[in-house]
């Protein structure tokens, strides 16, 4: 087994709409550790989302699983019930948003939605929840008796995040998927939030999968990253080597592209646009806009192979000696 | 020389460009119709109805105008599928050229009330302030009373005839059109493309006209065709209470005026013209709700 | 790397004001949204002059102000020696030929019942009376200036990417010849990788076509890679403003040092633990008195609390709204 917590193969979703097929997820493939802190990283419609929707067991109509599993401390989704799945999301795996402030009841109060979410992963009525309420408030940094009274319009972006904190580590997860949890926010307000994330997980052990847009951010924050492209993973490798020897000729690209204070460098963009899901490329589907594609590119999608120790990349440049040498 | 060969491809790429994302549309609205039953019946009904109203003179056996005493009041047979009236005219004939009457009014009604109504809201929703505020009390006004009720006070004081009776249900018509379109103009305005055509340097008219206008138009067509049934019930209305079309003009509603006397004895005379009535206004109405579901964002997408 | 200072002033913006009235509360008493409050800045010819800040800085109001798509409350503003606050509406319509605005969202920025041709020549229309055909070669020109082809006039907007939008938006504010153009945070809703392409246009244009940006953003490290001046907003102020140069390396405003702080860095080697401000943005209705970054300042004394303190000049064309400015 390639990761202790989480083991994401061959996934492959797609979503039946008016315009054809959208075929979202082609084959990820995804693992990681418990406490391991995992950025999935990658542009507009690559899958990101998808891909943590997957690990919640919340694809639903008209999106359909077609094949491959996600295994979770070695358990198969698919094999599991109702009840399973709906234990599993309530106590070992919570999520946050992008939007925190449209992702809470607007008609309930803050509290009572904290202590909802306590009583379910304790298993516990919501009234004996109340206690622990003002504790996680108090954890993520928040007048604590003040906010359990407001309703969500009452908060500012950065305080309903930390209120959707609260509630996803209330029930002490062992993995918490972050959908962009601060593209919403400030500049200033993201430092404190990403700050806060990072001393409550180191504390309290979970593992962390956090998908962005933002290489600063996931630079920061993880210990691994991922990187996805049009329904795939093309490198997958520790934080480090990602951004200091990236291999894949789109990881390659988009770290060109960012900007970075204090570098008199010019940006280079990546060409072209992101693919159409409906008719992908055949093959590899970065293959039109790489500069390095050969023929065999546009035949068949690269496995994900491990090129080093410990850094997986999906593209024909690794899969035989000697041909390294691509920068 | 060069841009006249572009004019040339221009002119014809533009024929077709203009009127591709209208295709493409077009399917769509044609999947979602296929997908949705009342809409479908709705339309067959109206299609019918319009038919009927072109073909009028072709398929009319009898004068549905001038009366002939020797064949009055005759029970439904195969020489008179409708039978015949107190004046002895043929009933199946006045109700196909009612229908032409009915279009008639449906048509201009949502022609007058239609355009008064867009107008006025577009451009209070547009200026907004004491341009919004006047308008909108008139509108007020208008609202204040049943509609029917008000559609007799006009068609009373302007006396019973078809022009006033178009006149009469445009005038109480218009302020539902007036109230979409100040609220879509109002919504449009906003947009980042408003400002931004504003900041190329267009002035007022330019920007309410050929820019809000248009996108303000789907609403209050899908709003013009969950109308018509009222229109008709209006001008029906109108007709039975003699305050309408004047006979012998074959108006549905006065038709069905003209037969209450004979209602227990000669029941075809109110009915055939009510049912008509009824029928046309089911399909406006199974029409228009079909076409506000397709319409639903929701729905498309 | 632009160094020499450029004398020349295209436009001066003075003690420029807008607030915006509000009312709130269950007595729906009128309060103002000091959106942009006191203002002035001047942007020299031919340079791209940056204005950071995060919401509710009034960075968005400010573009807008200055192009009067909303009308200041007060100030003026100065565009080549002329008062653009007091010309007629009219005049205004025509000048308006010379002040561009390129706005953040690409999607609902074109009108989309439109043709892009028409969306790009709507401008000649009104302002060159050109024929059609003119119109058509015109539009064609300006479409491969901004990288597209010809064959992209007869399409819609929706058929096109966020990027290849932004270049349409382009194509629309450039084919009327301007000289000045307000870049509303236009690569904010696009991807880095497309981003990059789109910030190398604006750059490439700039020197081809003699423009001048004021240039709205809320991304320092584009802000670095674009301009030459920058100014710093907080809660409708500027709080600190000079050379690139100048802001960049002897920062002097805490909130300018804060904010360069909480920008993540992409580089993972690079893990020190930062000072960051603490707390939330205050609210423009009712600003904070005196310096109104003091209830987030880490270095805020009494008097911060007391007294507004004055915009002064610390050297030359390097101003800074604070009581104890950093100063190396």
């Amino acid at each position: 087994m390639r990761g202790d917590l989480l083991d994401v193969r061959e996934l492959k979703v797609v979503f039946y709409t008016y315009r054809g097929i959208i075929k979202a997820l082609n084959g990820v493939e995804l693992w990681m550790n418990h406490e391991e802190r995992l950025g999935l990283i990658g542009e507009t419609g690559c899958g990101k989302s998808v891909t943590s929707l997957s690990i919640m067991g919340l694809i639903e109509q008209p999106g359909e699983i077609i094949s491959g599993d996600v295994y979770f401390e070695g358990k198969s989704m698919q094999k599991m019930s109702m009840e399973e799945l709906h234990d599993m999301r309530g106590k070992k795996i919570s999520m946050i948003f992008q939007e925190p402030v449209s992702a809470l009841n607007p008609v309930m109060r803050i509290g009572f939605q904290v202590a909802e979410s306590i009583s379910r992963a304790k298993d516990i009525k919501i009234k004996e929840a109340y206690p622990e309420v003002l504790k996680m408030l108090e954890l993520v940094g928040l007048d604590s008796k003040r906010t359990a009274s407001l309703y969500p319009h009452e908060l500012s972006g950065g305080m309903a995040q930390r209120a959707m904190i609260a509630m996803a580590l209330s029930s002490n997860p062992k993995l918490l998927i972050a959908d962009e949890p601060t593209s919403a926010l400030d500049v200033t307000i993201q430092a404190q939030i990403m700050e806060l994330l990072d001393e409550l997980v180191r504390e309290m052990g979970n593992a962390v999968i956090l998908i962005t847009h933002d290489m600063g951010v996931a630079a920061e924050f993880c210990d691994k990253i991922a990187v996805m492209y049009a329904g795939n993973v093309v490198e997958r490798a520790s934080t480090v080597d990602i951004f200091e020897e990236p291999l894949h000729p789109y990881t390659k690209g988009l770290l060109k592209a960012v900007p970075k204070i204090g570098q008199s460098k010019e940006l280079v963009g990546i060409t072209g646009t992101v693919p159409d899901l409906v008719n992908p490329p055949t093959g590899c589907r970065f293959h039109p806009r790489c500069p390095y594609a050969m023929n065999k590119c546009s035949q068949k999608m690269p496995p994900l192979i491990e090129a080093k120790p410990g850094h997986h990349v999906a593209c024909y440049l690794y899969t035989q000696e000697g041909e390294h040498n691509a920068n | 020389m060069k841009s006249i060969t572009i004019e040339k491809r221009g002119k014809l790429r533009d024929f077709i460009a203009r009127r591709k994302p209208i295709i493409e549309d077009w399917k769509h609205t044609l999947y979602l119709w296929k997908s949705t039953k009342l809409a479908m019946i709705g339309t067959v009904i109206i299609v019918i109805f319009i038919l009927i109203a072109i073909f009028a003179p072709i398929i009319v056996p009898y004068d549905p105008i001038s009366s002939n005493m020797s064949a009055r009041l005759q029970p439904p047979s195969w020489d008179h599928l409708f039978g015949t009236d107190q004046f002895g005219r043929d009933i199946f004939s006045r109700v196909i050229v009612g229908s032409r009457i009915e279009l008639w009014i449906i048509f201009l009604v949502s022609l007058i009330s239609g355009g008064l109504g867009t107008f006025l809201g577009v451009v209070a929703g547009y200026f907004g302030k004491f341009v919004d505020e006047i308008i909108m009390r008139i509108t007020d006004m208008f609202l204040a009373f049943p509609s029917l009720v008000l559609a007799m006070a006009f068609a009373a004081a302007l006396g019973p005839s078809l022009t006033n009776t178009i006149i009469a249900i445009s005038v109480v018509g218009w302020t539902v059109f007036a109230r979409l379109a100040r609220a879509e103009a109002m919504k449009i305005k906003k947009q980042p493309y408003i400002e931004a055509i504003r900041a190329v340097g267009a002035g007022n008219s330019r920007i309410m006209f050929l820019h809000v206008l248009p996108m303000c138009l789907s609403p209050v067509l899908v709003q013009l065709t969950l109308r018509m049934g009222t229109i008709i019930l209006t001008a029906a209305g109108l007709g039975f209470l003699g305050l309408g079309v004047r006979p012998p003009l074959p108006e549905w509603g006065s038709m069905v005026s003209d037969g209450r006397s004979y209602l227990v004895a000669q029941w075809w005379i109110s009915t055939f013209p009510g049912i008509a009535i009824a029928f046309v206004v089911l399909g406006f109405n199974f029409l228009g709700d079909g076409i506000r579901d397709i319409m639903d964002p929701r729905l498309r997408r | 790397m632009p160094t020499e200072v450029k004398t020349e002033t295209l436009l001066s913006v003075e003690n420029l004001k807008k607030y915006f009235p509000v009312k709130r509360g269950a007595f729906r008493r009128l309060l103002y949204v000091r959106a942009v409050d006191d203002v002035t800045f001047q942007v020299p010819k031919e340079s791209v002059f940056a204005v950071v800040g995060e919401s509710g800085s009034g960075k968005t109001t400010l573009g807008r102000t200055v192009l009067r798509l909303i009308e200041p409350t007060s100030g003026k503003i100065i565009y080549k020696n002329e008062d653009f606050t007091k010309i007629s509406l009219k005049s205004l319509r025509i000048f308006r030929r010379k002040m561009q605005i390129i706005s953040q969202d690409p999607y609902n920025s074109l009108h989309p019942r439109k043709l892009v041709k028409d969306i790009i020549g709507e401008g000649l229309k009104i302002h060159f009376h050109m024929s059609s055909n003119e119109i058509l070669d015109t539009v064609k020109e300006t479409l491969e200036r901004v990288g597209l082809r010809e064959e992209h006039m007869f399409r819609y907007p929706h058929e096109f990417s966020g990027g290849q939008r932004q270049r349409i938006a382009t194509a629309r504010a450039i084919v009327l010849k301007p000289e000045f153009l307000v870049l509303d945070e236009p690569t904010s809703a696009l991807d880095v990788s497309v981003q990059a392409i789109i910030l190398k246009m604006f750059k490439d244009l700039k020197s081809s076509l003699s423009l001048t940006y004021l240039f709205i953003t809320h991304d320092l490290a584009v802000v670095d890679y674009m301009s030459d001046y920058v100014a710093v907003m907080y809660l409708g102020q500027i709080m600190e403003m000079g050379t690139k140069e100048d802001v960049f390396n002897n920062t002097a405003h805490p909130y300018t040092i804060l904010l360069m702080n909480s920008i993540p860095v992409p580089d993972p080697r690079h893990k020190n633990k930062k000072m960051i401000p603490k707390g939330e943005i205050p609210s423009s209705i009712n600003p904070p008195s005196g310096c109104r970054f003091h209830t987030r300042c880490p270095y805020a004394k009494e008097v911060c609390k007391k007294e507004e303190p004055k915009f002064v000049k610390i050297s030359k064309g390097h101003f800074v709204k604070c009581h104890f400015p950093i100063i190396e």
